[in-house]
């Protein structure tokens, strides 16, 4: 948890942002996040993030299902209670491939999805700061942590990229538990100030 | 950027002048404003129907499944045909958010959400069927693989009732955990305009704190496409096991390799059919006319023809083999089918699946809401018989004495309506308080297919080849 000061750009149209993630980048700021209504194509890269590895862990999930499913059925028709079905092999395989598929499959999707959510560091409870309130609707938001020597500044220089609103926030840079009803003891104090 | 070029002949998925805040306000609106009286109407009456399904369960739980008009012949009747139908209803909710997702559909984009949803409760639905079947329902429990006190004695994993266990769990997880990731960002933007401080903390706590985050959203995107990648072979896979209750057994009628594909297919189409009837209404009473169009319902009513034509296929193959196979008991099973005691729902399966969605051929006729409406419940009426057919395959065994006829009694009935009530239930509370479009992804495909945008492509195409290609090279 740490309260720290930010630039924040508002943009109208993910054709302004991306010329404007560019500047941004060249002129050497350090973009903290940039916050989107949907799933913008390309700003990942254009934001040099890295390829997500997701779909790595969900391969190791699906590996441990197969293993499971095998291993468990395996060992209680071979081991732990052997019987015999009309003369067929203990090992039946081909009647163990349903079940071994399902389990593949159900470890992958619920190990990815709770994954996914350690990742974002999301789950019910959690809060983080919204910076505007449209941008789960309309609004690209690039935020960019500042101090308060160069926040101006840098608020000028987002404003000349495009911006259609700029301002200087206060705000808790990582999540917490809250519920969004609720207004924050930071944000309280701000208000006052 | 990806191209936003996308040629003038494909058909616009959103209608209108839209932009990005409008299409928050158009698919939030339904949720944010009071219920009108056709829900209130509708949510009644389907809660109601709920309650008749719990009072005929409870009866059917007190006095045992011996109120049920099953028998020695005829083990399986009603709650088994209305399973097979639920979770093949199930299907088509899979199919548009994860093959179509694969094949890269942008029309999947109006349907998902409520398809989805639509496959979740239809599953809900389904799995109650086996569950009362069993009668001592509270030793349910009993089909998990669980260190018990008995020995421990397994349940056996080499039987297709047990597959179907594993097979409709994780379908359901699966469905619910791919539908649910889609909601997070929903429920962002719903928190984000929540005027009160219920709905603010209600969405804040649905949407996980959900923020929108470039990086999140790479995430979001992988965890889509794996899952979509994971529900594809699933989807196959559920209807094919269930079909292996039937395909595994000795049963003449029953016995036959061709049920796995045919069952898919079938589920495919009556799945279609169920989102057609919710989705011409739904787009009709929350005023989503412009995201639900008509080139979204007539791109579904050509997978209507399509499978329907597949499913009409197989009824003629099963007939030709069960000809051909020389078997005696086999061709006796199938001339029952045809013009035994039940010769009327065999025809009535045949009229509902096979011949009247032919008439889809027509542009017009796909093109016709109300038609369209009509020939949905026509098709889910035929499927619902493909079941039954094929249950009642065992009315007549090997031996004379001990053939029957089998008509439901009023728990089964009642338990069949309320299977409905749950579903209906489930689906109004759905429509009232989710976003019954996927408002995220709608914005995602808009400025390639919504009609304002489009309207602009016309100077692109009139530009030269190498002009264009020129630009988007330089673009990149």
């Amino acid at each position: 948890m740490s309260i720290k000061k930010f630039a924040v750009a508002v943009f109208d149209d993910e054709a302004v942002l991306f010329p404007a993630v560019k500047k941004v980048r060249s002129a050497g700021y350090k973009i903290h996040d940039v916050y989107t209504p949907f799933a913008v194509h390309g700003l990942d890269e254009a934001l040099g993030e890295k390829e997500s590895d997701l779909h790595i862990a969900g391969f190791i999930y699906g590996i441990t299902g197969t293993s499971t499913a095998l291993g468990f059925m395996g060992w209680i028709f071979t081991t732990d209670w052997p019987q015999n079905f009309g003369g067929k092999p203990m090992f039946p395989l081909p009647a163990f491939i349903p079940i071994t598929f399902e389990l593949t499959v159900l470890f992958a999707a619920v190990g990815m999805v709770l994954t996914f959510c350690y990742l974002n560091q999301i789950m019910p409870g959690v809060k983080k700061h919204i910076f505007h309130p449209r941008q789960t609707d309309d609004k690209f938001v690039m935020v960019i942590e500042v101090n308060d020597t160069n926040a101006s500044e840098t608020e000028m220089f987002l404003k000349s990229t495009g911006a259609e609103e700029t301002n200087i926030q206060v705000a808790e840079s990582d999540w917490w538990y809250g519920r969004f009803d609720k207004k924050e003891d930071y944000e309280i104090q701000q208000q006052l100030a | 950027m990806h191209l936003k070029y996308e040629s003038t002949i494909r058909e616009a998925l959103v209608d209108g002048s839209k932009n990005y805040h409008q299409i928050t306000e158009d698919i939030c609106a339904p949720i944010e404003n009071k219920p009108t009286k056709l829900w209130t109407m509708g949510f009644w009456l389907s809660f109601s129907l709920l309650m008749f399904g719990v009072f005929s369960v409870t009866w059917e739980v007190y006095w045992g499944t011996g109120v049920w008009n099953l028998n020695r012949t005829i083990g399986w009747g009603w709650d088994i045909t209305n399973f097979v139908w639920w979770v093949g209803i199930g299907h088509a909710g899979t199919l548009i958010s994860a093959i179509l997702l694969l094949f890269r559909q942008g029309w999947r984009t109006g349907v998902n959400r409520a398809a989805e949803a639509m496959t979740i409760f239809a599953v809900m639905c389904a799995g109650q069927f086996p569950i009362w079947h069993m009668g001592r329902v509270w030793d349910a429990f009993f089909v998990l693989p669980y260190g018990n006190t008995r020995g421990p004695l397994w349940p056996n994993f080499i039987s297709p009732l047990l597959w179907d266990v594993f097979a409709i769990s994780t379908y359901f997880t699966v469905s619910l955990l791919f539908w649910y990731s889609g909601l997070i960002p929903d429920f962002a933007t719903l928190r984000d305009r929540a005027k009160t401080k219920f709905r603010k903390m209600a969405y804040g706590y649905a949407s996980f704190g959900w923020a929108g985050s470039a990086k999140h959203w790479q995430r979001h995107e992988m965890l889509s496409l794996v899952l979509a990648g994971l529900s594809t072979p699933l989807v196959l896979s559920v209807h094919t096991i269930v079909s292996f209750d039937f395909a595994t057994s000795i049963v003449p009628g029953w016995h036959t390799t061709i049920f796995p594909p045919y069952f898919v297919a079938g589920a495919v189409f009556s799945g279609f059919a169920m989102v057609q009837t919710l989705l011409v209404i739904t787009r009709k009473v929350l005023n989503l006319q412009e995201y639900i169009t008509i080139g979204h319902i007539e791109a579904m009513n050509k997978v209507i023809v399509l499978t329907g034509s597949i499913v009409g296929v197989a009824y003629l193959t099963e007939l030709f083999i069960a000809y051909y196979s020389g078997v005696l008991w086999e061709q006796e099973a199938f001339r029952l089918r045809v013009m035994g005691p039940y010769w009327w729902a065999y025809w009535a399966m045949m009229t509902c699946n096979v011949v009247s969605p032919q008439l889809f051929w027509f542009k017009k006729l796909r093109r016709n809401v109300w038609f369209t409406f009509f020939m949905s419940i026509i098709v889910n009426i035929g499927m619902w018989f493909e079941r039954f057919v094929i249950i009642m395959s065992l009315h007549r065994d090997y031996l004379p004495s001990s053939w029957s006829y089998y008509t439901p009694s009023w728990p089964e009935v009642g338990f069949y309506l309320g299977s409905f009530g749950l579903f209906f239930t489930c689906y109004f509370l759905f429509a009232k308080y989710f976003p019954v479009i996927a408002i995220a992804e709608i914005k995602f495909i808009l400025k390639t297919s919504g009609q304002n945008f489009k309207d602009k492509m016309h100077p692109i195409e009139e530009k030269s080849d190498e002009h264009f290609l020129e630009e988007q090279l330089h673009h990149h």
